[in-house]
This record gives structure tokens, sequence and C-alpha cells, in this order.
């Protein structure tokens, strides 16, 4: 067994059993649906709105060369310096060489996925440079040493008594347990950070090919302030984050705030066009873009999962996924969790090694229900168990499936079998829920029905 | 009409109740049901865990034993999107395709097929329980059954329907996922069987007799004061 | 090859197999090509009112939602005694703007130390102000959102790093929705945008600890807008 099926198999089995922890997640989750809910209507039309997110991301990622390539133009024709990096160890290269070039010694960082992609924080700290991250949940998870819980909700699974205990015992601040307390901590603690940082590091929400923008969405400013005050800026940016045009965030920007949080619109939505102008107050002086790639070309080779890459990262999938809700954002030992995380993992990190997270779905289709820009999500599980079945099949298992055929295509055989199946039951059920019991992953917890004293079959043999 | 029934193997081993209580609705209405000698399973096991050609294994004699058919009604929401949305896929580029194709819209759910194609809501049941409906994911999602249980159950003398908050939520059966992550499908089964006992009903009912079957399972074992019913059987009754 | 050269040669290759369409799951079963039009965006947004006056009161609705402050005054010199009780009830000790006549002169009245952006500033100085006063380019009455650029409106930080961020906009600045927001910016700035221009709708806000929300994360806690109708 690898070690990632490992890792999840008992991550997940601990948090399913876990009802303190399960309730957590519920009622997160049901609080984000109640603000979703009632946010939708603010929309007149939210399949629409779903419909042309759709039509908008398929143009972009199936010409993706040339607005790529439109892009980085009409950011360099304006002084930002564009950045190409094949995988995470170049993109992670690329930026240590900055902060080299400038002297760095503190880097304050607004949350980027693509930066937990790439490992980057631990790679800056071991090269000795001071890391802060600015977003409230992220600031919270970093001073815990763990990832992050969810894509958009990085310290969802915490209580507030357990804030409390991380700032008193890892920064020496004490304060109630009051979130609202605990946010000033925050605030306060980190201003200071924005003033003496040499270096701000932001992800970014979308890239806007017409005009050569970066697009960020936040709440909380803590993003503005790194685009603001560190004299050089970086972004890191997956290549797929490509819109065609500005107009095109007159949508992307309230689906993304309604799917994301409930909100209509977050609360600052900013396009950087490039460093610090001529006659501007403040700013960079110097603004780079990291184009990351790391496998994302993989997917887009794979025409039937190619919109996978479609995704705006607003974590909707993630809410309503039955999965996630049970074993939270801990389990899938990714980055990206939940049902996009499931379909893209194997493809970014290894099929054979990563299929069981294709697997650890009943298939149920909320995430593809929810999805606003209507990636297949729960077809693309099944085609990456088809695709890991292709590259290297289970002999037993496809034999089982074999044996299994030859028996239902035979009447013959099939009414054998339920005859056989009676006993078989009974004798089992002496041995009911032990290590004997062949069928103890079921009934462990849940009673198994015995077979029927007469099938449908025989019945309709003997009645009609 | 004749009505093809198509009913899956646990329907056959465990719940042979749904699978009669429909045949005795269709032929109360007049209609006449057939039973083609063909395989006890869609192959929908071997299909959803990536077994593509051994679960064409069953699945071309099931083509051949319902070809011809006038309609096709399973008595399972999610063997029913195995035959009516995955046939096609599960044969693409292979001989058999166009006749997956030509099956497809004859294909019917079994509440489906009474609603949307018969017209029928009143089947003259009486039932007086306090019943809450299970939306099984494939009958749900795969083909856009929510309608149709609850326009025959408001028919039903006496019953009295309560939603539960989390009808729409996966029980956690999924198949082989079941017993696959026994951890998380017990999970998800719990808080159906939450949801299910907050309504006050006495009966869970639903189109999907696997779905009942990890609902009713889990109630026993936990000594939960929670019943399960096809909806085959309600309107039988 | 250089890593560009790469990449875009991956690009390409990938792009050979043409992809399904989109839309498995939608109403209407597959979804048309090409890019959505601006009619076809307005059509699934908010309907906003036609008149100004409508406008004015779904801005209002949306900013009261948002826990900003609107206030709707006459003439700029209400402005003045307005500015006064703020910063008496708050404690200004020290205020930031940007210079532009209008913002100049109400910061003269208020007779305390400022500090102005333009032409390069200390941050640690800008830190220790208790509000930043600056205008707008726009007032978007679908979401409540106001428009402020690093050219127009003082740089980047003046508006989001002192705690209280007061804008004083025009009655004229007010447009009706988000497509009429990026129309304005294209047709204004054409291929000589500002390095940043931002959306700001609502003050600062965070919900990271037990999804209750907390006004005043990082931005400011407090957002005033006033719209001078002459």
């Amino acid at each position: 067994m690898s070690a990632p099926v490992a890792q999840f198999d008992e991550d997940a089995r601990r948090v399913a059993g876990d009802t303190r922890q399960r309730a957590i997640v519920q009622t997160a989750m049901h609080k984000y649906e109640v603000v979703r809910d009632f946010r939708k209507p603010w929309f007149q039309d939210w399949n629409g709105a779903r419909d042309q997110a759709s039509r908008t991301k398929f143009e972009a990622i199936n010409h993706l060369d040339r607005y790529l390539d439109q892009f980085a133009s009409k950011l360099e024709s304006r002084g930002t310096k564009v950045h190409w990096a094949s995988t995470g160890k170049q993109a992670v290269e690329i930026i240590l060489g900055i902060l080299k070039e400038k002297n760095a010694r503190t880097v304050i960082k607004s949350k980027a996925m693509t930066s937990e992609e790439i490992h980057l924080n631990d790679a800056m700290e071991k090269s000795g440079y001071t890391v802060v991250e600015s977003d409230l949940g992220e600031f919270i998870v970093q001073l815990r040493e763990e990832p992050p819980y969810h894509l958009v909700f990085p310290a969802m699974h915490l209580t507030r008594g357990q804030i409390q205990q991380t700032f008193e015992e890892k920064i020496g601040e004490k304060s109630s347990d009051s979130p609202e307390e605990l946010t000033m901590v925050a605030r306060r603690v980190l201003r200071q950070k924005y003033l003496d940082a040499d270096v701000g590091i932001t992800g970014a929400n979308f890239g806007i090919a017409e005009t050569g923008m970066i697009s960020i969405t936040e709440n909380e400013g803590n993003a503005r302030l790194t685009a603001a005050l560190p004299k050089t800026m970086i972004t890191l940016m997956g290549i797929e984050k490509i819109l065609p045009r500005m107009e095109d965030l007159g949508l992307f920007l309230p689906v993304l705030a309604v799917m994301g949080t409930g909100q209509a619109l977050t609360g600052y939505n900013t396009i950087y066009s490039g460093p610090r102008q001529a006659g501007e107050a403040d700013g960079p002086d110097e603004y780079n873009v990291v184009l990351l790639d790391n496998s994302r070309t993989l997917l887009l080779a794979d025409a039937e999962q190619r919109d996978s890459l479609h995704c705006i990262r607003c974590g909707a999938c993630l809410n309503v996924c039955p999965i996630f809700r049970n074993v939270g954002g801990h389990s899938y030992g990714t980055v990206y969790g939940g049902p996009v995380g499931s379909v893209i993992t194997p493809n970014l990190r290894g099929l054979q090694d990563w299929k069981h997270l294709s697997y650890a779905s009943s298939l149920c289709g909320a995430c593809t229900e929810t999805c606003p820009v209507r990636i297949d999500l729960h077809h693309h599980l099944l085609q990456n168990r088809r695709n890991s079945v292709q590259e290297k099949p289970d002999f037993f298992m496809a034999q089982a499936f074999r044996m299994f055929a030859v028996v239902a295509n035979s009447p013959g055989l099939w009414s054998m079998v339920t005859t056989m199946s009676r006993v078989g039951m009974k004798v089992r059920g002496w041995v009911n829920a032990t290590f004997l019991d062949p069928a103890r992953a079921w009934t462990k917890t849940r009673d198994l029905p015995p077979i029927a004293g007469q099938s449908f079959r025989e019945w309709w043999k003997e009645n009609r | 009409m004749k009505i093809t029934l198509f009913v899956p193997c646990f329907v056959d081993l465990m719940f042979p109740k749904a699978a009669i209580s429909a045949v005795k609705i269709f032929e109360k209405l007049g209609h006449k049901v057939v039973v083609p000698e063909g395989p006890a399973c869609c192959g929908q096991p071997a299909f959803n865990t990536g077994y593509l050609e051994e679960s064409r294994a069953i699945a071309e004699k099931v083509l051949v034993s319902l070809k011809g058919a006038e309609a096709v009604v399973i008595v399972s929401g999610s063997c029913g999107a195995m035959i009516k949305n995955f046939y096609p896929q599960l044969f693409e580029g292979t001989p058999l395709e166009a006749d997956a194709r030509e099956l497809a819209p004859k294909c019917f759910e079994f509440s489906s097929f009474l609603v949307r194609k018969l017209g029928v809501t009143d089947l003259g049941a009486t039932f007086p329980h306090k019943v809450t409906f299970h939306d099984g994911c494939h009958g749900l999602r795969e083909l856009d059954n929510k309608l149709p249980p609850r326009q025959l159950l408001q028919k039903v003398r006496g019953l009295e329907l309560i939603e539960m908050d989390a009808a729409e939520t996966c029980c956690g059966f999924g198949g082989t996922f079941s017993t696959k992550f026994p951890a998380i499908s017990t999970a998800m089964g719990e808080v159906k069987c939450e949801s299910s006992f907050k309504t006050g009903a006495e009966y869970v009912v639903s189109c999907d007799s696997s779905c009942l079957m990890q609902i009713d399972g889990l109630a026993r074992k936990k000594g939960m004061n929670l019943k399960t019913l096809h909806l085959a059987e309600v309107l039988a009754a | 090859m250089s890593e560009r050269e790469n990449i875009f040669s991956r690009i390409r290759e990938a792009l050979k197999m043409p992809a399904h369409r989109s839309g498995y799951h939608t109403e209407q079963g597959e979804l048309p090509g090409g890019l959505p039009t601006l009619e076809e965006r307005r059509k699934v947004l908010p309907i906003v009112s036609a008149t100004e006056e409508g406008q004015i009161q779904m801005f209002a609705r949306n900013a009261a939602d948002l826990k900003a402050v609107f206030k709707v005054l006459p003439n700029a010199s209400l402005l003045t005694a307005e500015l006064k009780a703020l910063a008496f009830a708050e404690g200004w000790k020290r205020v930031a703007g940007q210079r532009t006549e209008m913002v100049e002169k109400q910061i003269s009245e208020l007779g305390l130390p400022a500090l102005f952006t333009e032409g390069g500033y200390d941050k640690a100085e800008l830190e220790k102000c208790d509000v930043g006063i600056t205008e707008c380019d726009a007032l978007v009455a679908q979401t409540g959102s106001v428009v402020v650029t690093s050219r127009t409106t003082g740089g980047r930080a003046l508006s989001v790093l002192p705690p209280h961020h007061v804008v004083v906009a025009r009655r004229d600045q007010l447009i009706p929705d988000l497509p009429a927001a990026y129309v304005l910016l294209q047709s204004r700035y054409a291929n000589s945008f500002p390095s940043m221009i931002s959306f700001v709708t609502g003050p600062s806000r965070t919900g990271d600890i037990e999804r209750i929300l907390v006004l005043g994360a990082h931005g400011p806690k407090k957002l005033t807008i006033y719209l001078i109708e002459s």
C-alpha cells in the first residue's frame, strides 16, 4: 500500500469516527449553505450565470496559448517582469532568486494555494527568510504548523478557544476568546509586518489577458496591503487562471463570491497591471509575475478532463461533498482536497499513487450539481478510475468481476447461487461482525438483511 | 402497454417485494409485464470500479435481453441511470453502441415511468403513516427524479410526508464504496439516519433498495425506531 | 528552448485534441460557443433601476447590508460639518488624504495635522493616521462598491491602511452596474491603466474564526461614503 493511501485511510477513518470534529465541519458547512442559498437569488438567473461562466472558461482554456501570450505581453509592455516555471521547483528557484537579488529579509504573503502546492514557505524559511502569512486563517494555521483545512476557510476546523490558545502559546498574545478580540490581536501584530516587509507575495484569482492584469479577491484587505507597502511584489499564478477580457470579471467576481462565501461581492476586488507608475504615490518599484505550469499542461492534454482546469477555486464542491464533510480537509493529504482535488490530484501527482482519492466517493454528484463553471466532476472521478485500471489492472479484481459476470449471465447458475447464498448467509450469521465474517466491512457498523425466502425470479417463475 | 421489467441483483435477492409490488401495480393498471431471461445485474459494480471490459461482459447480454422492448422499467434509480445514461458511454466505439443509444430513451425508473410516461399519480393506495423520502443520488441527479416520487406519495391516503433536511444528501451506500471505505460510508449513513429520525417519521421511503439497505442496516444496529420501505411497496398498499 | 517556449509548446500540443463542449448538465443540452456579451451578462446579473433615484436607493440598501455608512448631502459645505462631527466623535488626531481640491479643502477645515500621499510619504506616518480621505472613480449601485485607483485616489495604501476610509463622491459618479464599471474603466484609461484599480465593497471583514463576521480585519473597520449632489 502506497504511503498516500495509508495516510488517507487512517485519517479518514479517524475523522469519520470523531463525531465532535464531524459536528464542527457539518455546522460550518450548514452555515455556508444558508448564506449561499440566501445569496443565489441575487442573480436574476443563476443557471444562466453558470452557463456563461462555463462558456468563458471553455474559450479561455481551449485557446490558452493565445490568451496566455496576450496576457504576458501586455504585462511586460507596462514594466512587469514575467517569469515562466514548468515545475514547482523552478518556481521556487525563481522566487528565491528574486529575494536574494533584493537582499530581502522579511516576506509578507497573502493567500496563495499555488504557494502551498510548491511548498514555497518551507523553501523560503529554510533559506533564512522570515515569512508571515497575512490572511487571518492562514496566519493561524501557519502558527500551528498545520496545512490549510479548506481552499477558502483555512482555519474552519478550529474553535475560538483553540485559536486563543495558539495566540498565547505561539506569539505570547493573551486575549479573550471572542472572535472580535482575536481578530484585533492579529490585526495589531500584522500591521508592523506589513510596514517592515521587503517583499510582498500574492496569489491570483484570475489573470486578465486583454489588459494584462492580475485580479485578486479578498475580504480582509491583507492582499491590498501586501501589494501596497513592500518595495518588491511577486504574484504566483497557475497558467489556467486566465480570463479573456476585463469585462468577464463582471460575471466571475460575483459568481466566485456567492459560491465561495455567500456574498454578492467580496470586500476587495483589485486588479493590478504593473509596478508603481510615474506619478503614483506608492506601490512596489518592481512587480514580478511567476507563471506556473506544474503539470497543468498534462491536464490540458486530456481532452476529456480538460474542463477541470476551468476551476475557479471557489470551494463550493468541498462544501457540499458528504465525503469532505465527514473526513475533513486534512485527511486528503493534498493541497487541493474535496471533489476537485480528488479529480486533479491523481492527474497532477501520479494516477496509481493517488487514485484512491477518486475511489473514495459514492459518486453522488452533488459537486457537479453545484459547480459554478459546470465541471463534470463526479464523472471525472469515474474516468480516473477507468484510466487507473487501464494503466494497471488488478488481476484478482478483474477475475472476481469476470466470475460474477459468468454467474449473473446464466439463469441456471444464478438460481443455484441464490439457493446456496441462503445457506451461506445463515452460516455467516453465526460469525456476524467477527473477524471470521467475510462481510465484516459492512457488518461492523450495520446489520445485513437476509437473502429473501423467495427471490423475485423464483416468484416470477412460480406465479407468472 | 407491454412493460419490460428489469430487476437488479439485490432487489432480486434481498428485496423482491419491491419488484413484486411494481408488477402488481402495472397489472392493476391494465398493462402486461414481461421479465426477459437475461442477466441479473446491470454491470454497474464493475463499471464504477473502472473495469469496463468486465462490465460489458454482463451489459451486452442485458442489451440483447432488452432489445426491441417497448418500454423498460427499472426498479432502482442507480441501475436505471446505469442502463439509460451510462450504457451509451460503456459501449462507445463498440458494435453495440447503436443498440445502447436506441435503448436509452425507452428506459425509465419506476416512479418516473408512472408519472411521466403513464401520467398516473393516484394508485388508490392507503398507507396511514408518517413517512419521509430519501432521494437516491443517481435517481435525483442522473435521472432528474425529484418530483415523481413525491407526486405519487401525495396521493396515498392517510400518508403524511415530512421532508428531512438532508433529503438530497448521499446516504453513503455508493455500491462498493460502502465496503471499500466503510468508516466514511457509515458516517454518511449516520447523518442520513439522524436527519430521517428528526422528522418523527416511522418510515424512510426511497426508490432505491440499495440506499434503504444502508439506512436500514444502520438504524437496526443502533436500535433506532426507523423502518424502511421501497416506494413501490407503499403504492401497492 | 526557454521555459516560456517549453510551456507554450506543451500547450499547443495539448490543444491539438479538441475538448467536448461544456454543458453536460445544462437543462438545454450543449452550450453555445463564444464569449458571452454584455447584454447576456446583464440578463443574469441583478436588474438595476434606470433612474438615478432608484440607483441611489439601491446603493444605499447595499451599503447598509455591508455595514458601510452612506449619506447623501445636498452640497459640499454640509460635508465639512459631517467630517467635523466624525473627527470629534472618533477622536481623530491625524488625518490622511489625497491632494485634490475637494479633499484638501475639507482637510484644511478640520484643522488637524494632515498627511498627503501624492509625491511619496512615510509608511509609518500613514499608519498613525486615524482616517484616510479620498474621492473615487465611481460608485456602483448594483453592488454598493466604491471604485478607487492608485492614480486618482492617492495611491494604493491610503484607502486601505488607516482604520477609517472616508469617500467623497459626486452624484455624476454613480453608475448602475458592474458591466458599466468595466466599460467606464476601459473608456477612461484605454491603454494606460493605473497600476491598481480596486472595487471596495464595504469595510474590511473576516469570517475565519468560527464563521463569525468581524469587521476591520486588516483594512478599515469603517467605511463612510458621502454622495454630494451638487
